[in-house]
């Protein structure tokens, strides 16, 4: 029972990310219906907007203040830098068929990895160590335990999503990214800038991209140019497993393929890990397109 | 990091073109043989990429190796060259790095991967093409079993299984170990399972197995289910950048037992990515900068003023690769690939820099083998095992 708690735990703490990093997918494809690849890179500079936070601008290590610092530090550089993708590969391919941005998408995600990847202009290939942001201690409840990282990541990871329900639920540019959604033209149509709101929407996936990628790299403190592929692929498949455009959707998905990949890792069947998530994906595809939580739309025409 | 380049690009395909008519003249082979031309070697390793480190260190020792052979005049009158491939960590990318150090640049000599996966894939090329290839930290027994051509320069996976074992059993006291393998790397599950015999032959039981992939960063459930299999010990053979996770991820769990590892965890970034939680770690290594010997000091300080930093056990095996290699060459009075591979079969009592190393006949180094713990956030020399030993045997 114990040790079934305690991968319940463990599970959980690896979904919440996994969470965080499937909202930004889902809003994307929200607004714009196209799955924005270069997603997993700018998780991956948040984790690296968390290392330079704390090696280049000195913010105090073991500490709830500093940490937090370079968790909205790495928030906000994100935001800028979702925003900056948007304007420069996107929005001039705004009318072009999906397919077209979805080849952008991927271009942008590989130009991102392998100047990251170059050592005089980028980070250069080699995995460095994260500094210890917050304060790790261990905390033992019966026969469980918890680390103080693992509770960092539940309460950032419940907070924002908290944030980011009462914006898009209550505030009148939720309103309008909600309707952006529903009806692009229509939208326009009642005197939303559009192109606004998409930004907005970049900006905000971005600054959650940005903070997975801190909590990541501060529960698993190496980081690397290609850190985000595989837990970008993992939140893109919960994403798609919680119903992609829904934002319930994407944190329940993250946190059932965080629960799921645990539980396979801790049997003899570990090894088959990536295999079991993806062939989640498979047949949430093949018998619920639409997800756990999305409703079918059928097209018409 | 800087790594010098291998050569201006004409000067390279001036030689593909030359060493192209040559073949086409059908005098493929005088080339090497005139005057002070350079004899040259070829090296591929993990430049970038994961195990970016293993490379690299691996690329620094063998480089001062170089530089010190052909300032010492080179050997048989000519100097060394030494042609870099990388892999980037990247499995198919080893065999197509030998293809082109083969067809193109012509070496007399390979140095291999410090990864036994890679050489497995790269060792059959050298062995069909008659090419001595070394490598400075392919552990796994396979590697040198490809053929009469392929050495190694560092002990064996079973060496180091039976090493932990015995340690873990006679030094440690342990009767109850968990073992946490990295089930897509060669290295890993050699090393394990020779661990796994040799651990119940001399008393142990090794209570419960628990697998991960290489490039894997969550190991939180693995060691669960090893930690409610009441465990005393982890043994987790595998490379730093698993290494320092996993001693992490363990201590965050509240494990307090010894954490036993292998050669692959020996670099500075398993104590900064561990940090505190790397104390009580142990595991064998090829080298110990403690040693007192002078040639090791010697070593320690040329290799610092060279890179600014200290070696790690690769940069010291690739430097003997190197010296051996020029050893042979002169040994054998000519830098013709069979004269070369049979010099390098007949070493005896090499004296390198990780020990005195003769060629056993299955090629692989005759030597010690040092346990290294972490103490006070470093690597600190406890004891020295010889290859005496029993677990000699099961090689």
């Amino acid at each position: 029972m114990t040790e079934f708690l305690q991968q319940v735990l463990n599970g959980v703490s690896l979904g919440a990310i996994y969470a965080l990093i499937a909202l930004g997918y889902t809003m994307v494809y929200g607004v714009l219906r196209f799955i924005n690849f270069a997603h997993s890179d700018v998780f991956m500079l948040g984790a690296f907007v968390g290392w330079a936070a704390v090696e280049r601008l000195h913010l105090p290590t073991r500490s709830f203040g500093g940490g937090l610092a370079a968790l909205a530090l790495a928030m906000a550089v994100c935001a800028i830098l979702g925003v900056v993708i948007e304007k420069l590969a996107y929005k001039p391919l705004r009318n072009r068929s999906t397919l077209t941005v979805l080849i952008t998408a991927i271009g942008v995600s590989l130009l991102i990895q392998n100047v990251s990847q170059n050592p005089t202009i980028g980070f250069g290939p080699n995995p460095r160590a994260f500094p210890e942001l917050f304060p790790a201690r261990q905390i033992h409840l019966g026969g469980l335990t918890v680390s103080t990282n693992q509770i960092v990541v539940l309460a950032v990871t419940v907070v924002l999503l908290a944030v980011l329900y009462w914006i898009v639920h209550r505030t009148k540019t939720g309103t309008a990214m909600r309707a952006l959604s529903f009806n692009a033209t229509a939208a326009s149509l009642v005197g939303i800038n559009n192109d606004r709101i998409i930004s907005f929407t970049f900006a905000l996936g971005s600054a959650l991209a940005g903070a997975g990628g801190v909590l990541y790299a501060t529960n698993y403190p190496s980081i690397d140019p290609l850190m985000g592929t595989l837990p970008g692929l993992k939140a893109f498949v919960a994403a798609v497993l919680g119903g992609i455009g829904n934002l319930p959707g994407a944190a329940l998905g993250g946190l059932l393929i965080g629960l799921v990949e645990t539980f396979v890792s801790g049997t003899r069947l570990s090894t088959f890990r990536d295999a079991i998530a993806f062939a989640i994906l498979i047949a949430i595809l093949l018998f619920r397109p639409a997800g756990l939580l999305g409703k079918l739309k059928v097209e018409k025409v | 990091m800087n790594r010098p380049a291998s050569g201006p690009r004409s000067r390279r395909s001036f030689l593909t073109l030359a060493a192209c008519s040559a073949v086409l003249a059908g005098c493929r082979g005088k080339e090497g043989d005139t005057g002070a031309q350079a004899i040259r070697l070829g090296l591929f390793g993990a430049l970038s990429g994961s195990e970016a480190g293993l490379g690299q260190y691996t690329d620094m020792g063998a480089t001062l190796a170089l530089e010190e052979v052909n300032a010492a005049g080179g050997v048989l009158g000519r100097p060394l060259e030494m042609v870099r491939e990388d892999n980037r960590t990247t499995a198919g990318e080893s065999a197509t790095a030998v293809k082109k150090l083969l067809s193109r640049d012509q070496v007399v000599a390979v140095i291999g991967d410090g990864n036994s996966g890679r050489c497995l894939e790269a060792g059959p090329l050298c062995q069909a093409a008659g090419l001595p290839m070394v490598s400075p930290a392919a552990t796994n027994p396979k590697v040198t079993e490809i053929g009469d051509c392929i050495f190694r320069v560092c002990f064996t996976d079973p060496f180091q299984g039976a090493v932990m074992a015995r340690f873990a059993r006679e030094t440690l006291h342990l009767s109850r170990v968990g073992l946490l393998v990295d089930a897509s790397a060669p290295y890993s599950l050699g090393l394990s399972s020779v661990f796994r015999e040799r651990f119940a032959a001399e008393g142990g039981t090794v209570v419960s197995e628990q697998r991960f992939s290489g490039g894997d960063k969550d190991f939180r459930a693995q060691l669960t289910a090893l930690k409610s299999a009441g465990i005393e010990a982890v043994f987790a053979p595998s490379y730093y950048h698993s290494g320092g996770l996993i001693l992490r991820q363990a201590r965050d769990l509240g494990f307090e037992g010894p954490m036993l590892g292998s050669d692959g965890w020996e670099a500075p970034e398993l104590l900064e990515v561990a940090g505190r939680t790397a104390e009580g770690a142990y595991f064998p290594v090829h080298f110990s900068p403690e040693n007192t010997d002078p040639l090791v000091a010697g070593f320690l300080g040329r290799f610092r003023r060279r890179f600014g930093k200290p070696p790690t056990g690769v940069s010291a095996l690739a430097f003997d690769t190197l010296q051996l290699i020029a050893d042979a060459i002169r040994r054998a009075g000519s830098a013709e690939p069979p004269a070369i591979r049979a010099a390098l079969a007949s070493t005896r009592d090499f004296q390198g820099v990780t020990g005195r190393i003769s060629m056993d006949p299955g090629r692989n180094a005759r030597k010690p083998a040092v346990i290294i713990g972490v103490r006070d956030g470093a690597f600190r020399f406890l004891r020295v095992v010889d290859p005496g030993d029993p677990g000699r045997a099961s090689s």
